[in-house]
């Protein structure tokens, strides 16, 4: 089955890096996979998408990803500016970088109805200022998405990182993703984790 | 090897294995990544005995490829929108002096209003300029096609254009197969120059051609591209026995057996228009996809046989000529002449308008029931075109077009697709 993620963020957040790195994770476990960014104008600070779609056959499509299963939102103040919900499909995953809940955020109504397992907040820019010392959130949150929604394994998204951020960069962006993984998967499982 | 990446490192690695020896760079979006990848190659050792230049303008880089083409290098350039119009004259003297250069577009509209996004208006603008044009549909495709192009251009002495989506191919992430450098050397010989600048042998290339042969001259560019339309499925075949894949070619059919509605394409689109055909299909709609490989030469013959026994022929272009619609419709229907069938034009993804699943769906049902017409364009806003057409009744001094729209659509950063 084609699973699609679209990514939301800002110019210079490293969106586009994010959907590369999660096509360059489902690569390595043997899949199909396909990440572009969208065609939206790309400044610093403007609100910026790319999307990633990955499959067990070949993917013909090219159309955006429209009818995502699973949000990646790395910057929370676009919740109410842009249409980020737009065609995310019944049971799909949302995993937003902030230190706040749902509630907090003031979409707790919308997602009532949601599987919550499957919504997640998870600090991702704190994460990246401890283990990577910027306030890119990217990494970080594929860790998360590993945790949230099992599509992928993080040892895979910790490769991806590596192969597009070489050495120590890419190894402290590993850190962030992996104590992001941590956080997200106590949370949706319930557990209280060391 | 089987790789995970961006569609500009492909065809940059993949250029590499064809042993250029003079690449000149000028960069313009979204070709950049192309031209990057490669001067990196060049600088640390990978790419042997080349050399890059970086050049002024659009119009040097091609101008240097010719000077260095003549002299018998192997020579490559890459381009997009206002560039290849900005290199236009030396477009047509690289055709007309028969140098086999080729050259990567990075398909992109052209200004004004000016857009950085995907559509087919640059190399259509130079369709007619001596070039063969060859259109890719996937990243693997687009690198694959640049080891054919320099066996084919070689073997002509023809310049040939790759042309490459911009974005939806040059800055998508994909799988790509890219061949090992004993395969590719074994596939493409070392260049052997049919004309050659050598100071053992003087010669002198570029004559002013008067009446009593310029005629003869541009017919000879005219043989050369029908000598093409034999030799491009050769060389695909020769290509696939090597490779192991189906990559150019002249023209490809996808569940046209019993089609009586048959969508013509080229380009990227194709694997949208693919799996939108499927659906259909699922619900008994007999279509299927005719995808254009070689825009020129443009394979009439081919075409012909692919669409002739169809009730209907839907072209979907990502260019238009202003003032009648279809550019490539024309060919298609030249192809069909004196064949009765009814044949629609659709233009589509203009500047990066998106061309989804559903759009074509939408636009495949209308087409069964015989309800297009002859020029459509698809997912146009039209309450949008209405708008700013009664502003320009309202008053004469309406502003400018792009400026107006703009500030009508208000936040469009925030919008999805």
């Amino acid at each position: 089955m084609m699973f699609q993620v679209r990514i939301h963020g800002r110019g210079g957040q490293g969106v586009v890096s994010a959907a590369e790195m999660l096509s360059l994770a489902a690569f390595d476990e043997g899949r199909y996979a396909q990440a572009f960014p969208s065609f939206g104008s790309e400044r610093m600070g403007a609100p910026v998408m790319a999307f990633c779609r990955f499959d067990d056959k070949e993917i013909r499509t090219r159309e955006p990803v429209l009818e995502p299963d699973a949000l990646i939102i790395q910057d929370p103040t676009l919740l109410h500016q842009v249409n980020l919900f737009s065609g995310l499909r019944p049971g799909g995953y949302i995993l937003i970088n902030s230190t706040r809940s749902f509630d907090e955020l003031g979409i707790g109504d919308f997602v009532r109805n949601f599987d919550h397992r499957h919504l997640c907040t998870v600090p991702a820019t704190e994460l990246a200022l401890k283990h990577v010392g910027r306030p890119l959130p990217n990494a970080a949150l594929l860790g998360g998405f590993a945790a949230i929604s099992g599509q992928l394994q993080l040892e895979a998204v910790a490769k991806a990182i590596q192969e597009k951020f070489p050495g120590k960069v890419g190894a402290a962006n590993v850190a962030a993703a992996r104590a992001a993984y941590e956080l997200t998967f106590a949370a949706v499982n319930g557990v209280a984790h060391a | 090897m089987l790789k995970q990446m961006e569609g500009s490192l492909a065809v940059a690695q993949t250029v590499a294995l064809c042993r250029p020896e003079v690449i000149c760079a000028y960069p313009i979006t979204p070709q950049t990544h192309i031209v990057e990848g490669l001067g990196e190659m060049v600088k640390d050792g990978q790419l042997k005995n080349c050399e890059f230049i970086n050049v002024e303008s659009e119009f040097a880089a091609l101008s240097v490829a010719i000077g260095a083409s003549a002299a018998g290098a192997r020579s490559y350039t890459a381009t997009a929108s206002q560039g290849i119009l900005f290199m236009a004259e030396a477009v047509y003297n690289a055709a007309g002096l028969g140098l086999p250069i080729v050259m990567t577009i990075g398909n992109r509209a052209i200004g004004a209003p000016i857009n950085i996004w995907n559509d087919h208006s640059d190399s259509m603008a130079l369709r007619d300029a001596g070039w063969i044009q060859l259109f890719a549909e996937t990243n693997q495709e687009a690198a694959d096609l640049h080891i054919q192009a320099f066996r084919l251009a070689e073997e002509l002495s023809c310049p040939v254009m790759v042309c490459v989506d911009g974005f939806i191919l040059t800055h998508a992430y994909d799988r790509v197969d890219i061949p090992d450098q004993a395969e590719v050397d074994a596939y493409l010989p070392p260049f052997e120059p049919v004309q050659v600048m050598d100071c053992s042998e003087p010669v002198s290339i570029g004559a002013m051609v008067g009446p009593e042969a310029f005629f003869e001259v541009r017919y000879l560019q005219h043989h050369k591209q029908q000598r093409a339309l034999e030799l491009i499925p050769q060389l695909a075949a020769e290509f696939e026995k090597r490779f192991g894949r189906d990559s150019g070619g002249l023209i490809r059919s996808y569940r046209c057996d019993d089609a009586e509605t048959i969508v013509v394409a080229l380009g990227s689109l194709v694997g949208t228009v693919k799996d939108a055909v499927d659906e259909a299909r699922a619900g008994g709609h007999r279509i299927g996809v005719v995808s254009i490989c070689s825009f020129r030469p443009f394979p009439l013959k081919e075409m012909r046989a692919a669409l002739g026994r169809a009730k209907r022929v839907v072209v979907l272009e990502k260019c238009m000529a202003v003032g009648i619609g279809g550019i490539v419709s024309d060919g298609v229907r030249k192809s069909l002449s004196g064949i009765q069938l009814k044949g629609y034009t659709v233009i589509a993804g203009l500047g990066g308008r998106a061309i989804t699943r559903q759009s074509l769906l939408a636009l495949f049902g209308r087409a069964l029931r015989d309800e297009l017409d002859e020029l459509n364009f698809l997912d146009l806003d039209w309450d949008i075109v209405n708008r700013e057409l009664a502003r320009g009744r309202q008053q004469r001094r309406a502003g400018p077009t792009a400026e107006n729209i703009l500030r009508d659509l208000g936040q469009v950063a925030a919008r999805i697709a």
